[in-house]
C-alpha cells in the first residue's frame, strides 16, 4: 500500500429502499488526517452514505474500502474492522446503565480483549482526550449532552480507529452545549485523526474542513474546499442550500 | 364460631403438622430453584426466536408459546407426566414438573422479555455493533440488562406466578408444601393445616408482590 492510497475509499455506491434509490453511485476518497464535510438537505442521503462506511447499511452495490481492506468482501471480519471505523451518533446512544467508564471499555474488553485493567487505563486516556476524566464514574443521565457526545467521541476513540464518522453530532444539542463538543473534534482533527462529518456547522467547516462535499438526491454535486463551497460556489444548488444555512 | 375456630385454625393441629409442612417448603422451594431458571432461560431463547430474522422460526415458536400459553398448566403437566410413557419415555415426577414448567413458562417469560427487548431503541444496537462488539455480545451486555430492568415488575408478577403455580406439583404425588398440607388434613380431618400451607405462602410471597407493585410505580415515573 502506498502512502497516497486512502483511508476510506468509497466507489460507485448505491443503495435503495424499495422504489426509492438514496444513493445514486457515490465515489469519494478521504486520505489520513484529511477532515471532510458532508452537507446537504435532509433526505440527500448524507447520513445513509455514513452507515454504509462502518457497514450499518448494506449498500447494493458498489464497495467501501477502509485502510485497504473492501467491507463487502465475505471474508472480511466485520467487527474486527467496525473496531477501527468508530463512529459518533446525533442522539449519543450511550449505554444508559453503564457508566462512563464502562461504556468506553467494553468494546476494549469485549473486541480488543483487553485486561479490565488495560481497558480502564486506556479509557482514562480517551476520557482526558475529551476533558471529562472527572465525569468516568457518573451514569449518562447525570450528565449534559455535550458532556455525552464527549462521552461517546471517547467510547470510539479508545479504540484507536483510522478513520471517525459522525453523524450529526451536535444536532441533538442545546445551542450552548455545541461548543464543547465542537471544541473536541476540532483538537481531533489537529492530531491527525482522518474525519468525515455530516454536519451543518458553517462555522465550524469553514475551520476545521479540508474539503466539503454537497449531496443533493443522492448524488455529490460538487466538493472543494471551504472557502470554494460556501463562497463563490458555481452550482446554483449549492448555493442555494448554503444561503439557506446563512439565515 | 369455636366449631370454625377448631377446624381452621386449631393451633394444636397446625404445631403438629409444621415439620410436615416445612418439608414440603423445602420441596416447594427445590421445583421453585429448577423451574425458575429453566422458564427464565427457555423464555430468554423464546424471545430470541420470536426477533430472529427467520420467520420459520418466528412463526413457528409464536404457534407453540400461543399454544402452551392457552393449554392449561394442570393439563400440561399430567400430559407429560402420564402421556409420555405411552411413547416408551418414563419420567420421574421431578423431571416431568421440569418439563412441564419450561414448557409453560418459557412461553410467559418469552413475551416478557421479548417486550423488553423490543423496547430498547435501534440506536443501542446501532452503537454497539459500531464499536466492533458482536451480535451476540451486543444482546448480552447492552441490551438484555436494559431490556429486564424495563420489564423487571413483569418479570417478578411472573415469578410469583410461577411459584403458586408450583402447587400442582402435587398431582404426580410430589409432597411440595399444598400435598403435605393437604396430607396433614387428611390424617387429622382438619383443615387447619391447609390455613397453615396458605399462610406460608402468604409469607413468602407478600415481599414479591410488594416489591413488585414497588417496581412499577418506579417504571411509571
Amino acid at each position: 500500500m502506498t502512502a497516497a492510497s486512502p483511508i476510506l475509499d468509497i466507489q460507485d455506491l448505491r443503495k435503495s429502499y424499495g422504489a426509492n434509490e438514496i444513493l445514486k453511485g457515490i465515489d469519494l476518497a478521504v486520505h489520513a488526517q484529511e477532515t471532510v464535510f458532508i452537507i446537504g438537505p435532509s433526505g440527500s442521503g448524507k447520513s445513509t452514505l455514513l452507515r454504509c462506511c462502518n457497514r450499518l447499511e448494506t449498500p447494493d452495490a458498489g464497495t467501501v474500502t477502509v485502510d485497504g481492506v473492501d467491507l463487502g468482501d465475505p471474508r472480511t471480519d466485520i467487527n474486527a474492522m467496525r473496531r477501527r471505523i468508530g463512529m459518533v451518533f446525533q442522539s449519543f446512544n450511550l449505554y444508559p446503565h453503564m457508566k462512563a467508564m464502562d461504556n468506553i471499555t467494553l468494546a476494549l474488553r469485549r473486541v480488543s480483549k483487553k485486561s479490565r485493567a488495560d481497558a480502564e487505563v486506556l479509557a482514562l486516556a480517551a476520557l482526558e482526550r475529551v476533558g471529562l476524566a472527572e465525569k468516568r464514574n457518573a451514569y449518562p443521565a447525570e450528565l449534559s449532552g455535550g458532556q455525552q457526545q464527549r462521552i461517546a467521541i471517547a467510547r470510539a476513540l479508545a479504540l484507536e480507529p483510522k478513520v471517525m464518522l459522525f453523524d450529526e453530532p451536535t444536532s441533538a444539542l442545546d445551542p450552548e452545549l455545541v461548543g464543547s463538543v465542537l471544541a473536541v473534534m476540532s483538537d481531533m482533527a489537529r492530531a491527525g485523526m482522518t474525519m468525515v462529518v455530516v454536519s451543518h456547522e458553517m462555522r465550524f467547516a469553514r475551520d476545521a474542513a479540508d474539503r466539503v462535499v454537497f449531496m443533493d438526491h443522492g448524488v455529490i454535486v460538487e466538493q472543494g474546499s471551504p472557502g470554494e463551497i460556501f463562497g463563490q460556489s458555481q452550482h446554483a444548488r449549492t448555493r442555494a442550500f448554503v444561503s439557506q444555512l446563512e439565515r | 364460631m369455636d366449631a370454625f375456630i377448631e377446624q381452621f385454625f386449631n393451633l394444636g393441629v397446625m404445631a403438629k403438622a409444621f415439620p410436615l409442612l416445612m418439608r414440603g417448603l423445602g420441596m416447594t422451594l427445590l421445583i421453585c430453584l429448577a423451574v425458575i431458571p429453566l422458564g427464565f432461560v427457555g423464555g430468554l431463547l423464546v424471545a430470541l426466536a420470536r426477533l430472529s430474522r427467520s420467520a420459520m422460526l418466528r412463526i413457528s415458536v409464536r404457534i407453540l408459546t400461543d399454544l402452551f400459553r392457552a393449554l392449561p398448566p394442570l393439563v400440561l403437566l399430567i400430559l407429560v407426566y402420564s402421556g409420555l410413557p405411552f411413547t416408551g419415555i418414563r419420567l420421574s415426577p421431578f423431571t416431568a414438573v421440569c418439563i412441564a414448567f419450561f414448557l409453560n413458562s418459557s412461553a410467559y417469560y418469552g413475551e416478557v422479555l421479548r417486550a423488553g427487548v423490543e423496547s430498547i431503541g435501534s440506536g443501542q444496537w446501532e452503537a454497539a455493533r459500531s464499536t466492533g462488539l458482536s451480535g451476540r455480545d451486543t444482546f448480552l451486555f447492552v441490551v438484555l440488562p436494559q431490556a429486564v430492568r424495563n420489564v423487571l415488575p413483569d418479570l417478578v408478577s411472573n415469578t410469583i406466578e410461577v411459584v403458586k403455580l408450583t402447587s400442582i406439583a402435587s398431582v404426580v404425588s410430589m409432597t411440595e408444601l399444598l400435598y403435605s398440607a393437604d396430607m396433614a388434613r387428611s390424617i387429622t380431618f382438619n383443615a387447619s393445616p391447609v390455613v397453615l400451607a396458605g399462610l406460608i405462602y402468604l409469607v413468602l410471597l407478600w415481599p414479591a408482590v410488594r416489591l413488585a407493585s414497588r417496581l412499577e410505580h418506579r417504571v411509571g415515573t
